[in-house]
């Protein structure tokens, strides 16, 4: 052993020798280091690395190629969304939940609408058109995020051609998406009240051959992984974590379902009408990463089914309005395609315009005001890709919020990455994070 | 207190912009019955929870959901019965809300609860004084609740007593302020258009 | 007459500007470099058959800093992650080039606060915008191949050095946005 090295001088501290390893050489250090009879690094994965989610940090212990301690580090995309809300009126809102969890955006949108709904005390008066609507774009987004987790997830796991199915898969959604909002992400197309505009011409059609086309496309998906002894490999017994520590941890979604519990908001706690459809809650009982992909891709079967009973209710809803009655709080909004594309009709300019001032008016102190919002405080919950999103919103009756926090599922179940990681071996915290599913705008909002 | 647009005092106000006076409402308790589940869960409390009365300062029933303001110094109590005996597994975490102008009680941390054995959800409230802004840590009692306490501390500086390492989570460490409290400007920068600036939101006229 | 005339077929004679801007434009790696909703945009253009980046040379996403040209900070950069940005900023080896990706990486975007650095070129140079919230990936593709032209322009040595001085003097002289007269555009 040498007795000062001047690339690695190492000292004694409370929980044994400690290098500082600055270059030089490689022998003389190893040999310093064997000297030890630990051998612990701490390894810093992130913020910005190629198997993290997003900006996530890892800091990890390590004993060899074994964890021995991790811990996450977020916030470094921090937008302060929930403090910006403040300073703008409700229906704006939706403009930025939509952008919070960028993977779910109309699931944001609508646990933003619902929780708005339930202050207004108008949860009933929702159309039943604009409801179905939701549902079905819910379920589209659903898909269209689990694709992406079920690709990045494998192409963390090192297999590429899953990301491309995947993403191909998404691109259909994002299409009809793109037909019914005008955008392919973040669209604030859920308002409160119901919805931004009614379908455009052939869109049930659009989406019914899509959903045929899915079906299809993902048996091929499916078939890339399971029996792919390499991702079985890397998936099965990885990441444990029983139902007690889901529940203890809060976590939700998935991950608690791959523990064999049913619980899914969608049928214990049903909104915007899901106790009218049917589907079945898909559980695994492995508590592993392998139960919780297995669930996403059975999860996409499950929404396509509610997507096809929801095409059927709106055919049979056609024409029906897609916007609460009141029009004290429905966005006085008549669209229509024009020349240069698409915006408010002429006919319904001319109208306030030139008919009638009050309207003129109303319009004005609605769009640039917003409605009052009765006093009060809810908690709405609904079930994202991710599990339990809950809106926490405060009114103090005026026309902005008083404050809005979003429950995001992503934030809470990354806590368990230590739970499920530590002991285990360095590559398998990556397939266990993979298998959170978290998003980093939903993390740090 | 700040006056309305164009420097009207009172309800001046026409573009819901103009300086709002704004005050959070503080309901008043809710009497019995409550309705739908809430009256068992109030029963199931008293009977498992002696202190009851003592500890729940008030229940609100509002909107079809139920909040128990809780003393601070008998949270863990509650808590601890709440999962233990009333079935309530999981907290949702916890999210503060600030009103500066209910003096002596400015901040309140909420904590939303969920059964999953009885598919129920209640509330819990606590309040404490801007200057005493301690509550007990909750971690102890739903580990979960770890990160969410860290999150209010960043975003409120409400310091959770107990808890195994209160440090900032979204904000970088060295962050000065608590950035969601109502006394924190909203920042930003004013924004340059051809022939004319626009000052940051938090300083227009309107945002005041 | 001249050179062109006398040296044997099968030779083709360019500068080494042109040929080193040729050469630079058509391999451009970029750095992986996702933060937020654009991010996801960005990941379709690489990996979504019907964008597929791959044919104007850019599909190799590094991993490593060290190994990328091309930085696409997609995303809106936080006040806690600006640091990190400009560290692998430094560590990217010239020449390099960032693509401000969204609203949010070029201005801030819509959140005008006290998390969101307003605009990446705050802490790094940029070479090309792209609006959009998200830019749909064909505008990707196209800042892409707009900044695979300017690549393919650049000049070498003196020529640089001289082009450098230019601009930097014309931005000097600039009249500042506030004071400018009329319609936007
Ligand atoms: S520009 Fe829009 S899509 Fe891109 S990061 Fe910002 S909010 Fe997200």
């Amino acid at each position: 052993m040498t007795t000062f090295d001047p690339y690695a001088p190492s000292r004694d501290t409370t929980e044994g020798k400690v290098f500082s390893v600055t270059g030089g050489d490689w022998d003389a250090l190893v040999q310093d280091i064997g000297a030890t009879k630990e051998e612990r690094v701490v390894v810093n994965m992130g913020p910005q690395h190629p198997s993290t989610h997003g900006v996530l940090r890892l800091v990890l212990e390590l004993e060899g190629e074994t964890i021995t301690e991790a811990r996450a580090g977020i916030g470094y995309l921090h937008t302060g969304i929930e403090k910006n809300m403040e300073y703008r009126n409700w229906t704006q809102g939706t403009t930025f939940v939509t952008r919070m969890d960028y993977l779910g955006p109309l699931h944001n949108e609508t646990a933003y609408c619902l929780a708005i709904e339930k202050l207004l005390g108008i949860t009933d008066d929702v159309p039943e058109r604009a409801s179905v609507i939701r549902v079905m774009m819910m379920e589209l987004n659903r898909i269209s995020s689990h694709m992406v987790a079920l690709g990045t997830g494998a192409l963390e796991l090192g297999a590429i051609s899953p990301m491309f199915f995947a993403f191909r898969e998404r691109e259909t959604v994002l299409e009809i998406f793109e037909m019914i909002t005008g955008l392919r992400m973040n669209m604030a197309y859920i308002r409160p009240g119901g919805v931004q505009q009614d379908l455009p011409e052939g869109a049930l059609t659009k989406i019914r051959d899509g959903v045929k086309l899915m079906r299809k496309n993902f048996k091929e998906n499916a078939t890339l992984l399971i029996g792919n002894s390499i991702w079985m490999k890397r998936t099965q017994g990885i990441g444990y974590l029983d139902l007690a520590g889901c529940t203890t941890l809060g976590i939700t979604g998935p991950v608690l379902r791959s523990t064999g519990m049913p619980w899914d908001l969608r049928k214990v706690q049903p909104y915007c009408g899901y106790e009218n459809y049917n589907f079945d809650v898909v559980t695994a009982d492995t508590c592993d990463v392998y139960g919780r992909f297995l669930i996403r891709m059975n999860e996409l079967e499950q929404s396509l089914r509610i997507i096809e009973q929801c095409v059927d209710k709106l055919e049979k809803l056609k024409g029906a309005p897609v916007m609460v009655a009141d029009k004290k709080i429905a966005w006085p909004a008549q669209l229509a395609m024009g020349g240069d594309g698409l915006g408010n009709s002429l006919d319904h300019i001319r109208q306030i315009m030139g008919t009638s001032m009050e309207s003129l008016i109303h319009h004005f102190k609605l769009v640039t005001e917003g409605f009052h919002v009765p006093a009060g405080q809810v908690y709405v919950a609904i079930e994202s890709p991710r599990g339990e999103l809950g809106a926490s919103v405060v009114s103090d009756g005026g026309t902005r919020p008083y404050r809005v926090h979003f429950r995001e599922p992503s934030f809470n179940n990354l806590q368990a990455t230590a739970a499920m990681s530590e002991g285990g071996m360095v590559a398998d915290i990556i397939g266990a994070v993979a298998s959170i599913d978290p998003v980093m705008g939903g993390v740090d909002r | 207190m700040t006056d309305g647009m164009f420097g009207a005092k009172g309800t001046g106000d026409t573009s819901g912009y103009g300086g709002l006076v704004r005050k959070a409402s503080t309901a008043g308790s809710s009497e019995r019955p409550y309705g739908s589940y809430f009256d068992d869960v109030a029963d199931d409390l008293e009977r498992a929870y002696p202190e009851f009365s003592d500890a729940i300062e008030r229940v609100v029933v509002d909107r079809g959901e139920i909040t128990l303001h809780v003393k601070r110094e008998k949270l863990v109590e509650v808590a601890l019965i709440l999962r233990d005996s009333l079935k309530f597994e999981m907290c949702m975490g916890v999210n503060g809300v600030h009103y500066p102008d209910q003096t002596g009680r400015e901040l309140h941390a909420v904590y939303p609860l969920l059964s999953m054995t009885k598919n129920q959800r209640i509330r819990l409230e606590v309040s404490v004084a801007d200057g005493d802004a301690h509550i007990p840590s909750l971690v102890e009692v739903w580990a979960g609740n770890n990160w969410h306490e860290r999150e209010t501390f960043d975003m409120f500086g409400i310091i959770f007593d107990g808890h195994p390492g209160l440090t900032r989570i979204l904000m970088p460490d060295d962050w000065e302020g608590h950035p969601q409290r109502k006394d924190y400007a909203l920042g930003g920068i004013a924004v340059e258009y051809k022939g004319a600036t626009t000052p940051p939101p938090s300083e227009r006229r309107s945002y005041k | 007459m001249g050179l062109e005339e006398k040296i044997p077929s099968g030779f083709l004679l360019t500068t080494v500007e042109k040929l080193a801007g040729y050469m630079r434009k058509n391999s451009l790696w970029p750095a992986t470099f996702g933060l937020a909703c654009c991010a996801i945009e960005m990941m379709a253009v690489g990996s979504a058959a019907k964008y597929d980046i791959a044919r104007f040379g850019s599909e190799v996403f590094r991993a490593s800093p060290r190994q990328a040209d091309l930085m696409i900070v997609a995303g809106r950069v936080s006040n806690k992650m600006a640091p990190v940005l400009r560290q692998i900023y430094d560590q990217m080896s010239a020449p390099k080039w960032v693509l401000a990706m969204g609203a949010c990486a070029s201005s801030g975007g819509m959140f005008n606060n006290y998390a969101i650095v307003q605009g990446v070129d705050h802490i790094v140079p940029v070479d090309i915008y792209l609006p959009g919230c998200p830019p749909r990936p064909e505008m990707l593709l196209d800042a892409i191949i707009k900044l695979q032209e300017q690549i393919n322009d650049t000049k070498l040595g003196a020529n640089r050095a001289q082009i450098i001085k230019e601009v930097e003097l014309a931005a000097m002289n600039a009249k500042p946005t506030h004071e400018m007269k009329g319609l936007l555009a």
